[in-house]
């Protein structure tokens, strides 16, 4: 019997898994896909957003403040990149002064700090490549960008090494209430009934499907899909801070940033969709990016375009997140409706939700708490005498496999054998950045493939993109035109 | 830190043709750095026949046209280091490489030649809608699989691009047993060699759709159909021409990129049109010195003018080692001009050229029954006639260093192309 059962490993999954860790408790974290940090979490803006645009009073709001706040002790006590880039929302001729000095407005009432307005002189200086039609902004020191993947994983590799379970490829199929504790079915063979005393709802998309299992207060979520374009490094100073446009005539805009790794991203439409699963992207999104981002942004080079994805916001009808013991249903706590700004408020979701649980399950401190991880040595941060040491105790460190990041087999070697290490193509990209670079993988797939079939080790028909039948290669040569086969 | 007189980046045929005259022209002190686990480059996974037809006028593979090479460069005693990459190389031409036993170190060279191939265009650059699922491979990926790995990777096949490795992969997915269904280019006409169309795809009854493109990608885990439509003369998809072709994989291969982040990085200055650096006619980049060859200057059609180009790089980055840079000298812009894309050389010192010079370049579009026509400022030098000419196919003119020096005013040679 667990005391926790959390469902889903995403970073709001993850987040609480780490808190609740703080305490003595068995708990558990049930995730449908092979790896953390498959849905949501993986494809979003990748901002830590300031809070100035969540209605006050709401928990979006609130969130958002105290995890824009807690961001820098978690990235460096986690080892997560993180930089306050700063954002800005700008305006242009067409649109009136009276917008951004609502935001503002509301920003303060969040309680934002050091919001100013900007002057167009003020601004040219800062962002030379703001469109011509940019006349003022907003200034928001507080904005940051972070890499999703690396804040999912530490959270979760955390949680792990501070005694929490986690159970990859483990769909939940059914949860039913057994009076004093739940009981979870899923579609893994290997954790085929799961009971615990408590539940944590943290599912996305599929949040309101959870809630609906057991309780009566129905959620509706609908997924309201954002498309993407990322731009190669040679693009990413394009834009300094996290370019915001002043919602007008097209809707709420898309934003310019650059990211943390040092790319510059470009996004998001928002169209609502009925496919939970519905992560394409089209030609129409993608003609809507690169409209709307010449809006705020100036000769954006988008022949360095090397990628294009799209991610599902989970949009519950209440319009804010929903998160606490659901009424009816004791022991049953949601962290529901977690759109964005998610990611932001996810280090203060973690400690809200761990809190409620420490005190439904009167769960004490723990002694032995690691509130430290670290994360994959990039040697490329290091100086050259230090990069030669570390080559010198793991030659695997000399040997680059991915030749846009230069990323070394070393650190793949590590992200294959930490804590809830890297499975599949995707699991080595997302930890390590092999194949996150112009090229898209088309050098270092093979290698990597053959890595992951020497380390784990595992079966060359069984390695795939990101799991279940995302496989690689389908026979040896001849074979496969065969009848038999 | 170790110094040698040339450092050549990169051990494929461009590296290698480099390396030999360099030494052939008395260079001793040579290094070629090499990433990969040997040398020879791509030409290690182009296992199909058609190489060399010019080099050594016989139909060679690529492995045994690289062997020919190999060889040579070892019977020369032409040092090589492999499975190093090079992590950066300075303007001063001091280049930082790493590997396992060394580590990184550095190496001052006083000539480097850059010679390190190109890259495959992808999904994310092409920009194409749809899902991201496993089945998506580059052509060139996809080759390595099949022909160094042995394993296939996928059963049914739909290709987008008629880049020459596509079409070579056509046949040989054909061969191993896949099915492939259609080939789709976005131009109105080929990337490839007319020669491949007819030998990879006419003898497979593999149907090219020219003016079609991918406008969909179907299943979340692996590639379950491709949805291709025609496109107008925007590029753009035309509603209703939709065709679905159920398939596991996809192949791409649509252009190939010369791979300049160390050139960049080095301060060698890049043309928009080839993604390679500008050179004059020494093969020479603006920094002095630095000479590029083979596909990392631009994408070449054939391996034999890649060997023909580096051997000229080699020679004159000998001559640099040897007499150092150039004294102020005359300088003429090759001007390319209508239809005509880009040359290489962009530049010529009539002082430093040897007797011809051969300038090759590409042409935008296709063109029948065209002429090549060359101008020394205006006057018409020369004029061939071609019956076709296509953006796949590289072609060429070649100047007389006899010409050149005639004409001490001379500005501006224009390469065109004029209708009858």
């Amino acid at each position: 019997m667990y005391d926790v059962a959390i469902i889903g490993a995403g970073v709001v999954g993850s987040a609480i898994a780490r808190e609740l860790s703080r305490y003595d408790v068995k708990a558990c974290v049930v995730e449908r896909d092979e790896d953390v940090c498959t849905g949501t979490s993986k494809a979003n803006s990748a901002i830590v957003h300031a809070g100035f645009d969540a209605e006050p009073g709401t928990l979006k709001a609130q969130l958002n403040v105290k995890g824009n706040a807690m961001m820098d002790d978690i990235a460096k006590n986690l080892d997560v990149p993180f930089r306050r880039n700063g954002s800005l929302v700008v305006r242009t001729k067409e649109q009136d002064r009276a917008g951004l000095e609502k935001l503002l407005e509301k920003g303060e009432k969040n309680g934002v700090p050091g919001l100013k307005l900007l002057s167009e002189e003020e601004l040219r200086k800062l962002e030379p490549n703001l469109a011509d039609d940019v006349v003022e902004a907003m200034f928001a020191p507080t904005g940051g960008i972070v890499c999703p993947f690396h804040l999912t994983m530490a959270y979760a590799e955390n949680a792990v090494e501070n005694g929490v379970e986690f159970f990859l490829n483990t769909e939940l199929t059914s949860l039913k209430s057994k009076g004093d504790h739940f009981l979870l079915e899923t579609a893994n063979p290997a954790h085929a009934s799961i009971e615990a005393k408590t539940v944590v709802n943290a599912a996305g998309v599929y949040a309101d499907w959870v809630n609906n299992q057991l309780s009566e207060k129905k959620l509706h979520i609908t997924a309201r899909k954002g498309e993407y374009m990322l731009l190669d490094k040679t693009a990413g100073a394009h834009v300094d801070h996290t370019i915001f446009q002043l919602p007008g005539k097209m809707g709420k805009g898309v934003l310019v940033t650059p990211t943390v790794h040092g790319n510059l991203l470009v996004g998001p439409t928002a169209t609502d969709i009925e496919n939970k699963e519905g992560v394409n992207t089209t030609l129409d999104g993608l003609d809507q990016v690169t409209a709307k981002s010449a809006l705020s942004v100036k000769n954006l080079p988008l022949r360095e375009v090397i990628t294009s994805f799209a991610g599902l916001r989970a949009h519950e009808d209440s319009d804010d997140f929903i998160i606490g013991e659901a009424e009816d249903v004791p022991g049953f706590f949601n962290a529901a409706g977690i759109e964005s700004p998610g990611l932001s408020s996810a280090p203060a979701i973690g400690v809200m939700v761990a809190d409620l649980l420490r005190d439904k399950l009167s769960l004490s401190a723990k002694s032995d708490f690691k509130e430290t991880r670290k994360g994959i040595v990039r040697p490329s941060e290091l100086s050259a005498e230090e990069q030669n040491r570390l080559i010198k105790e793991n030659p695997a460190y000399g040997n680059i496999i991915c030749r846009c990041e230069m990323i070394t087999e070393g650190e793949i070697l590590d992200a294959i054998h930490r804590p809830l290490g890297a499975r599949s193509l995707d699991g080595v990209k997302r930890r390590t950045r092999a194949g996150m670079g112009r090229c898209q993988s088309g050098f270092c797939s093979p290698r990597t493939m053959e890595i992951l079939e020497r380390e784990v080790p595992m079966d060359i028909y069984a390695i795939s993109k990101s799991g279940g039948k995302s496989t690689f290669v389908v026979g040896k040569n001849k074979e496969i035109g065969r009848a038999d086969s | 830190m170790k110094n040698v007189d040339l450092v050549i980046v990169g051990g494929g045929p461009a590296g290698l043709a480099a390396a030999i005259s360099a030494k052939e022209n008395g260079i001793d002190s040579i290094l070629i750095i090499e990433r990969d686990k040997e040398l020879g480059g791509i030409l290690n996974q182009c296992i199909h026949n058609g190489f060399g037809l010019h080099t050594f006028k016989e139909e060679l593979t690529g492995p045994e046209y690289a062997a020919r090479f190999i060889a040579e460069a070892k019977k020369l005693n032409i040092k090589y280091i492999l499975n190093t990459m090079v992590m950066e190389i300075g303007s001063d031409k001091k280049i930082t490489a790493m590997n396992r036993s060394e580590g990184l170190f550095e190496i001052q060279a006083k000539a480097v030649v850059l010679a390190m191939g190109c890259r495959e265009r992808s999904r994310g650059a092409l920009n194409i809608p749809g899902y991201r699922p496993a089945g998506i491979y580059s052509a060139g990926t996809a080759q390595r699989l099949v022909n160094m790995e042995g394993y296939m990777p996928g059963k049914e096949v739909v290709i987008l691009g008629s880049g020459d490795i596509g079409l070579i992969m056509a046949r040989r997915m054909t061969l191993e047993g896949a099915k492939v269904k259609v080939v789709a280019e976005l131009m109105p006409y080929s990337g490839g060699l007319k020669r491949n169309i007819v030998q990879c795809l006419n003898d497979f009854d593999i149907p090219l759709k020219l003016s079609h493109t991918v406008v969909d990608i179907e299943g979340k885990e692996r590639v379950e159909a491709v949805t291709i439509a025609e496109v107008g003369p925007d590029r753009r998809p035309i509603a209703g021409t939709e065709e679905r072709y159920t398939c596991d994989t996809l192949l791409l291969s649509c252009g190939l990129i010369p791979e300049n982040e160390l050139s960049r990085g080095a301060g060698v200055e890049l043309s928009r049109i080839t993604s390679g650096p500008v050179v004059n006619e020494s093969l020479e980049t603006n920094i002095e010195g630095i000479f590029a060859c083979g596909n990392v200057l631009h994408v070449h059609d054939l391996v034999d003018y890649v060997s023909e180009e580096a051997k000229n790089a080699g020679k004159n980055a000998a001559a640099y080692i040897q007499n150092g840079a150039a004294r102020d000298t005359r300088t003429i812009a090759i001007n390319p001009t209508g239809g005509v894309r880009y040359t290489v050389p962009s530049t010529i010192r009539p002082d430093r050229m040897d007797d011809t010079l051969t300038v090759r370049f590409r042409v935008g579009d296709v063109y029948k029954n065209y002429s090549i026509v060359t101008y020394f400022d205006e006057e018409k030098i020369s004029e061939r006639k071609r019956p076709v000419m296509a953006p796949g196919e590289m072609e060429q003119v070649i100047l007389k260093k006899a010409d050149l020096l005639e004409r001490p005013g001379l500005k501006t040679v224009t390469i065109t192309v004029e209708g009858a």
